[in-house]
């Protein structure tokens, strides 16, 4: 065996703290290594070509790279080895820039601690096995889970490229946030008009399944080929028959409603169809305000239906679907204002969110766009504003900026001063942020041509007097306290993750960040990927975004999408789970812990019942090897007696 | 032999300027069948003035009290003054730091190890001592009143070392309040500033802030104050005349300590709780009052005029 040994110096990331010329000098005394070098940069097409000469030239038949993590480029030196002719398996990388040289500032012992790490790799690699991958066929469907304008785009970019698209929404219509909105910032123009014809594309487009009022229930297999478990809620009417007529809708007694479409600025009815340009436009019953479901008695919506839509004794469908890809586009959340005592919670009517606001600018919103006081339904005359409502904010865990309230800020300034001529907007602001196009300009003009008073400081505490809400706040560039006699008081709430982040996560086996937002697999390159493949980002899901971001991620997916799909066959990475049919004993104990549902019963042709390992299934997670009880199960390139050359390679030093 | 026991901290206020808070407190732990064991030879906590200085000296004069507590095997000291319990908590948390322990543990003569917990009275009898047992030992309600609950600035803050109740709207007061039967308004100024130690050195901005208390309080419909502390009590209760005087008002709003109001519910004589150490006098509020059991008749007979 004759281990060549590369020490890359990644510039002076790991030059600067470790001495890599002594670490190649070490390892060239390991026996079995015929060949060991350092080098500027190895991932270089010139260090590549050094790998693959040395290959040549020394008769090398593993090789061993010291550089920088494997996430990061494992893949370039598996294609260089096999370039030069060897199976890609016969690398290992040593980790010596994040684990060594980024973490630690002693030289000397940082190259100790690099010498150990090569010499593991190096005792790994002389037990590395050569694998070889199978390839399997694509699923070429896609599941876009969520429907609002990232989801949405997601979906008609695909369809539009020819694949079958299944989209998933939770609510009883697609649109998510920005359905809601009334204008959109920096161009004023109104939300639903720009929206609304994308609603009903996804709505007609034959190349797009849409399962409203669905959540993910199931999530199994892996990429190119995953079933999907989905659940059709309830809506207690036949959405087959329904015709969105409305009827039943006008004639519901129940008028107290929850209205989530409207954040609860106003009840609906217990049968509601969300809004009016609605797609679907179906109706729904809320079984929590039913009289029918209350009381048992009521059934005026199924007399009034012409199509006899409703049915009260529906319940929950579960459907399967099959699909290759999917594109996570689950949005967003907002900050339950409660937690906000020092405004007084949801205590005081006047004090609202700025979505409720939103609604309540809204032509097509509870109050037809006119603005009202909740509390007298009188027009205020002067509002403020209050950016940074929980965002900023460490004391309640979101330390992060939310990104967009204070260009909406602005925007509902200028709209409030379109309503009431004679209003008076105030915003307390910490910071404008408005880096994109037009948007600081747009800003100013909020403040130049509209008059809106902006204060930069936080407010500490907001109260009634009489009938007004006193809004106390630091103007930190006059340096003294302010107080101002508000009508109506709008808070920016902060963004956080969508309800139920995490769990989606974990049927997706994605990773989310402390705050629920999901991990892009890398912050710069690769920010629509996640780590698991097949599985992609779209919009805010991964962190707050406005529109033109929500829009341009959908694409982006989409595309990756498409280009995953543009072969018609996928390798398979062998380093998984294998059983050893004759240490097996058949206890099954692998099939329980197994994440994945990898791992079936078999039983041999001497009747004898063993594990089995379904290769396109298994994520080589591991599990199984650890549990397994007589080290019957090995995981490929990560098997037993490798990991143990490397824990006897450290100690031995 | 009393159901709860508890190490007991008055602090010098209640030697002295607000007796009264000590006198009723005492009394209400009797009625609940509570021992209060106080430390003996205990001395100043620290307070205000010591951690300007030196945060080693005040961790010092506090842990002095705290070590005496841990020696006499007890878990938990309850002290009724919320600053008392500001320098017990503040203590306790910089002493987690193991060198800065070891530089106040080179002040005393008893070193403390830090396994004594400093509640607020307030949080004994909300918490360990509960809602249902404070209307359970009800036997008068006070009709007249309506009270405006007011914590001071520190009963709850600064959040992460007050670990009770809410920063910006904390409640349990409120609803010890409302357990007494009594007509509790909802205030918006329950932790605003009172003035504090400015009523010594700064009486102007004392009296502008008091002032603002009192005002919403009054828009709140109360015609009364509870409260947790004797710098607000003080700064509230003493200062109405000259208010009036400066401003034109005619506040005449007692503020009474929230063991005051609990002692009078649970039947102890206005004697028995000091009442007459107030400066504005609450008797003519106090002159009302119910039998409980009758008010629970009255509310049965709504209750069947409402089903009927």
């Amino acid at each position: 065996m004759r281990v060549g040994v590369f020490i890359c110096h990644c510039g002076s990331n790991i030059a600067g703290t470790v001495d890599v010329a002594r670490v190649a000098a070490e390892a060239r005394k390991i026996p079995g290594v015929a060949f060991a070098t350092n080098y500027m940069y190895t991932c270089s097409e010139p260090g590549q070509d050094e790998i693959k000469a040395a290959i040549k030239r020394e008769n090398l038949d593993r090789i061993v790279v010291a550089a920088c993590s494997p996430r990061m480029h494992e893949n370039t030196f598996r294609k260089t080895i096999q370039k030069a002719g060897l199976n890609k398996y016969f690398l290992e990388m040593a980790n010596i820039r994040e684990h060594i040289a980024w973490i630690g500032n002693d030289k000397e012992l940082n190259t100790e601690k690099a010498i150990d790490a090569v010499s593991m790799a190096i005792a790994k690699v002389m037990q590395n096995k050569p694998l070889h991958a199978t390839s399997f066929k694509i699923n070429k469907r896609v599941l876009v889970i969520g429907g609002g304008v990232a989801g949405m785009q997601a979906a008609l970019d695909c369809a539009d490229g020819g694949l079958d698209v299944v989209l998933v929404e939770k609510s009883p219509a697609v649109g998510g946030i920005m359905a809601r909105l009334d204008k959109t910032f920096p161009t004023i123009d109104c939300s639903i008009c720009i929206l609304g014809p994308k609603m009903v594309d996804v709505g007609q487009h034959e190349k797009i399944k849409l399962f409203a009022y669905s959540e993910i229930e199931e999530i199994k297999g892996y990429i190119g080929n995953y079933q999907i478990k989905i659940r059709k809620k309830a809506t207690y009417v036949d959405w087959e028959k329904c015709t969105g007529c409305g009827l039943c809708m006008e004639k519901c007694p129940s008028k107290n409603s929850y209205d989530y479409f409207n954040f609860g600025v106003a009840p609906t009815k217990a049968i509601n169809i969300p809004f009016p340009q609605a797609i679907p436009k179906k109706a729904k019953i809320d079984p929590n305000y039913c009289r029918q479901f209350l009381k048992g008695k009521c059934g005026v919506c199924a007399k009034i239906c012409p199509t006899g839509a409703i049915n009260y004794e529906m319940k929950d469908e579960i459907v399967t679907e099959e699909v290759g890809a999917i594109v996570v586009a689950t949005g967003y959340g907002l900050l339950d204002q409660n937690i906000l005592t020092e405004y007084g919670g949801t205590r005081y009517p006047d004090v609202i969110s700025g979505i409720q606001y939103e609604r309540l600018l809204n032509a097509s919103g509870p109050t037809s766009g006119h603005i009202e006081r909740p509390s007298d339904h009188t027009e205020p005359k002067t509002i403020v504003f209050v950016s940074c409502a929980g965002s900023r904010d460490k004391s309640i865990g979101v330390p992060y900026c939310s990104g967009f309230c204070c260009m909406y800020i602005a925007k509902q300034a200028i709209l409030t001063k379109d309503h009431i001529p004679d209003s008076q907007s105030y915003v307390f602001y910490m910071d404008i942020r408005s880096p994109g196009k037009g948007y600081d300009e747009f800003t100013r003009r909020a403040q130049e041509e509209y008059g809106a008073q902006y204060i930069r400081g936080r407010v500490s505490k907001i109260y009634p007097k009489g009938k007004k809400m006193i809004v106390r706040g630091a103007d930190t560039l006059l340096g003294t306290q302010v107080e101002i006699e508000a009508d109506l008081v709008v808070l920016a709430t902060a963004a956080i993750a969508a309800e139920g982040a995490a769990e989606m996560a974990e049927k997706l086996h994605i990773s989310y960040d402390t705050f629920g937002f999901y991990v892009e697999s890398h912050p710069k390159l690769r920010p629509v990927e996640t780590n698991t493949s097949g599985v992609f980002l779209a919009g805010a899901c991964q962190g707050p975004k406005d529109i033109p971001s929500s829009v341009g991620q959908g694409s982006a997916a989409a595309a990756k999408v498409l280009s995953l799909f543009s072969r018609d066959m996928l390798e398979s990475d062998p380093a998984i789970a294998q059983v050893n049919t004759n240490a097996c004993v058949g206890c099954l104990k692998c099939l329980k812990t197994c994440p994945f549902q990898a791992i079936v019963e078999d039983t041999l042709r001497s009747g004898k019942k063993v594990a089995k390992v379904i290769e396109t299934v298994c994520a080589g997670c591991g599990v199984c090897t650890s549990t397994c009880p007589c080290g019957a199960i090995q995981l490929q390139h990560f098997t037993d007696n490798q990991l143990l050359s490397e824990v006897s390679a450290i100690c031995q030093m | 032999m009393a159901e709860k026991k508890y190490a007991y901290y008055s602090g010098c206020s209640q030697e002295t300027s607000s007796k009264e808070y000590d006198i009723s407190l005492r009394a209400v732990m009797k009625a609940l069948d509570v021992e209060l064991v106080e430390p003996e030879g205990w001395s100043c906590c620290g307070s205000t003035p010591a951690h300007t200085v030196n945060h080693v000296l005040a961790a010092a004069l506090a842990a002095r009290n705290l070590a005496l507590v841990e020696k006499m095997n007890m878990p938990v000291l309850t002290t009724p003054c919320p600053s008392c319990l500001t320098a017990f908590k503040e203590a306790n948390h910089r002493m987690e730091n193991d060198s800065f322990k070891k530089d106040v543990n080179s002040l005393l003569d008893n070193p403390y190890n830090g396994t004594v917990d400093a509640k607020s009275s307030l949080q004994i009898i909300y918490e360990d001592i509960g809602l249902e047992t404070i209307a359970s030992k009800v036997k008068y309600v006070f009709t007249e009143l309506k009270v405006a609950p007011y914590y001071g600035c520190i009963m709850n803050r600064p959040p992460a070392l007050a670990k009770f109740d809410d920063p910006e709207n904390p409640i349990a007061m409120d609803k010890i309040l409302s357990a007494l039967g009594l007509n509790v308004c909802d205030f918006a100024f329950k932790t605003e500033c009172c003035g504090a130690g400015y009523g010594y050195t700064k009486k102007d901005m004392m009296k502008e802030l008091t002032y603002k208390v009192l005002d919403m309080a009054r828009d709140a419909g109360a015609n009364c104050i509870a409260v947790a502390c004797p710098v607000c009590q003080m700064n509230l209760d003493l200062n109405q005349k000259e208010i009036n005087k400066d401003r034109g008002s005619d506040f005449n709003m007692p503020v009474i300590y929230f063991t005051q109001l609990m002692g009078l519910a649970f039947g102890c004589s206005p004697k028995e709780l000091a009442i007459k150490k107030l400066i504005v006098n609450p008797d003519k509020l106090l002159k009302n009052r119910m039998l409980k059991s009758e008010t629970d008749k009255g509310q049965d007979k709504e209750k069947l005029k409402a089903s009927a």
